[in-house]
């Protein structure tokens, strides 16, 4: 199954609509809870993440009997130091951005951490690409 | 009554129900539908709330209740009565009389439920240092199975604690046993004014044995204390009341009656959508720093319950007063404390899912992309003259082989329109739906 949703930059009101979703659809096709929470971690981080740096992005999502592909692309500034943000507590995010209570910086190490498989695909000045796998 | 794993406290009396659909539309699990002019259960869905029961116009709902003959089978037979009974009187009628009513009525001794709140809320405020936060309250029945049906990834949050009603039913089993009166001698029975109530007591959460023997509904109770009051029917039967409740038991039922006394940060929130919607956001780990969450399924929590028949508000202002009446501290708290706990016998409270469309995920995500294809085929307005609760609901039904694409109105008159469907066929389509007598000119 192959979903599609369309994410805007700084429109920090509706973030989560995407992962909220997934999730939906996830507990409907009775996937295992503790699998959906790891699901629903790394793709509110990574939405959340288009939201505070990126101009607008998409997510996409395919659900198989194996587990769930989740692509997210954005345009946006990209990431100059892969490395670096992949630190825990390392964040570019404006103050307002933080008082909003996003950019702790703990967004990309705890995507890794819920994801089977992840990888970031990033060019400065054009946007990022997240491919996060979670097996069922 | 349909049997399944679960003891369900609700039953729908065919011969009254008018097939309104009320219920349908009221129903947080969509476990309702209508069919032959019925109204029909999903049984393994129902989660006991009683929002059906509350709003159905013809109280074609019934709750399943002891047969109340059954409390003589005892020689003592005890009363355990919530704060929000009391409340349901006027404030004319003296709690000493509904006391003597009470006993005239049949009940050899009365106890207040919340009279273990006390201890209770010690042993909770322990049980929070070494619990998953935010901790859920497992006072109300209703959420405890709501979040085993809905959100079953937060079934470890529920605190692994028993409510009142089964500690002060504890103690007075251990009482009795302490008086050397025989077990058998013993019937305790619980006033309820929750339909959950009653099946969490029939069939517990967590693999506990109630030592509870009936439950009696509230609404059927006041009635038969209400009319004795206005019969001034005479007292000739003795009743043992004791007396013993602090103000913080009368209002641990009342919105915040329970939070207040739990250290840390907490939050209390009634009412089954606001439940729902902040149980959406703490899945989605949208919630940080609360260490304690108090949950109740109906508006203005006890006071609200389905039972109950008086206005919530007054009821809930009523306990503040009768509150307002008795100490802080009541005297049998370290009795309960020597005899009693909250923390025995609770097992890990498994969660329940619902199988929205297979058990096999190859065949459920066919089937959900069959559902979502026909979704965009239907209006969106979520009439309900199809019999399901939403477009949604119909286009999941009709995946599963439970219901046909005609039964949605605006298809028919597609079909109709392009002389696809004749009169005919729409008939019988509406009266297999709604009942043939609904299609009959009444004079």
């Amino acid at each position: 199954m192959h979903l599609e949703y369309n994410v805007e930059g700084g429109d920090f009101t509706r973030a989560g609509f995407a992962s909220s979703q997934i999730k939906k659809t996830l507990k409907q096709l009775n996937v295992d809870a503790t699998v959906i929470k790891r699901v629903v971690v790394a793709l509110y981080e990574a939405e959340v993440n288009i939201v505070a740096h990126a101009y607008r992005g998409v997510i996409y999502a395919d659900i198989k009997g194996a587990g769930i592909q989740l692509r997210l692309e954005d345009e946006g500034p990209g990431i100059a130091d892969v490395d670096m943000a992949m630190k825990r507590g390392f964040s570019t995010a404006s103050r307002e951005v933080r008082e909003m209570g996003f950019g702790a910086g703990m967004g990309l190490p705890n995507i890794s951490e819920n994801a089977d498989n992840f990888s970031i695909e990033t060019t400065v000045g054009k946007g990022t690409t997240l491919n996060i796998e979670i097996k069922f | 009554m349909s049997q399944t794993t679960y003891h369900r406290a609700l039953e729908i009396m065919s011969d009254i129900c008018i097939g309104c659909s009320h219920c349908m539309k009221v129903c947080p699990t969509e476990a309702l539908r209508v069919s032959g002019g019925k109204a029909k259960i999903h049984v393994d869905w129902c989660i006991d709330c009683g929002e059906c029961f509350r709003i159905c116009p013809t109280r074609a709902i019934r709750v399943m209740d002891d047969d109340f003959k059954h409390i003589f089978d005892f020689k003592h037979r005890v009363l355990l009565v919530p704060s929000v009974f009391y409340a349901q009187f006027d404030e004319n009628i003296s709690i000493e009389k509904i006391y003597a009513i009470i006993g005239e009525l049949g009940f050899t001794e009365i106890c207040a439920v919340e009279q273990s709140v006390d201890s209770l809320l010690n042993e909770e405020n322990e049980y929070l240092k070494n619990a998953v936060m935010p901790a859920i309250s497992s006072f109300c029945p209703s959420v405890i199975r709501l979040i085993q049906v809905r959100f079953p990834s937060l079934v470890d949050h529920i605190m692994q604690l028993l409510p009142p009603i089964e500690i002060t039913a504890q103690y007075y089993k251990n009482k009795f046993k302490r008086e050397g009166i025989p077990e058998s001698d013993l019937g305790i029975f619980y006033l309820t004014p929750c339909i959950g109530k009653i099946a969490a007591i029939k069939s517990p959460v967590g693999g506990y044995a109630s030592p509870i023997n009936g439950v009696i509904n509230m609404d059927f109770f006041f009635n038969k204390v209400f009319l004795a009051y206005k019969q001034k029917l005479p007292i000739t039967q003795t009743v043992k009341v004791s007396r013993e409740i602090s103000s913080k038991g009368v209002l641990f039922p009342t919105t915040g009656g329970e939070s207040v006394h739990i250290e840390g940060k907490t939050l209390a929130i009634d009412g089954m959508a606001n439940v729902i919607d902040f149980l959406e956001m703490l899945e989605n780990e949208e919630i940080e720093g609360v260490d304690f969450l108090e949950l109740r399924a109906c508006d203005e929590s006890c006071a609200g319950g389905i039972l109950s028949h008086r206005n919530r508000f007054l009821i809930a202002n009523s306990m503040k007063e009768y509150a307002a009446s008795k100490p802080e501290k009541h005297n049998l708290t370290e009795d309960y404390k020597k005899y009693c706990s909250a923390v025995i016998h609770m097992e890990k409270i498994e969660p329940r899912s619902m199988v929205k469309y297979d058990r096999d995920i190859e065949v459920a995500i066919k089937k959900m992309e069959g559902a979502r294809e026909l979704k965009l085929l239907f209006p969106g307005i979520d009439c309900g003259a199809c019999g399901a609760p939403s477009c949604e609901a119909l286009a999941e039904d009709i995946v599963k082989d439970q219901a046909d694409i005609n039964s949605c109105i605006f298809l028919r008159t597609l079909y109709e329109k392009r002389g696809e469907m004749s009169l005919e066929e729409t008939i019988a389509i509406m009266e297999n739906i709604w009942g043939k007598d609904r299609f009959i000119k009444k004079k």
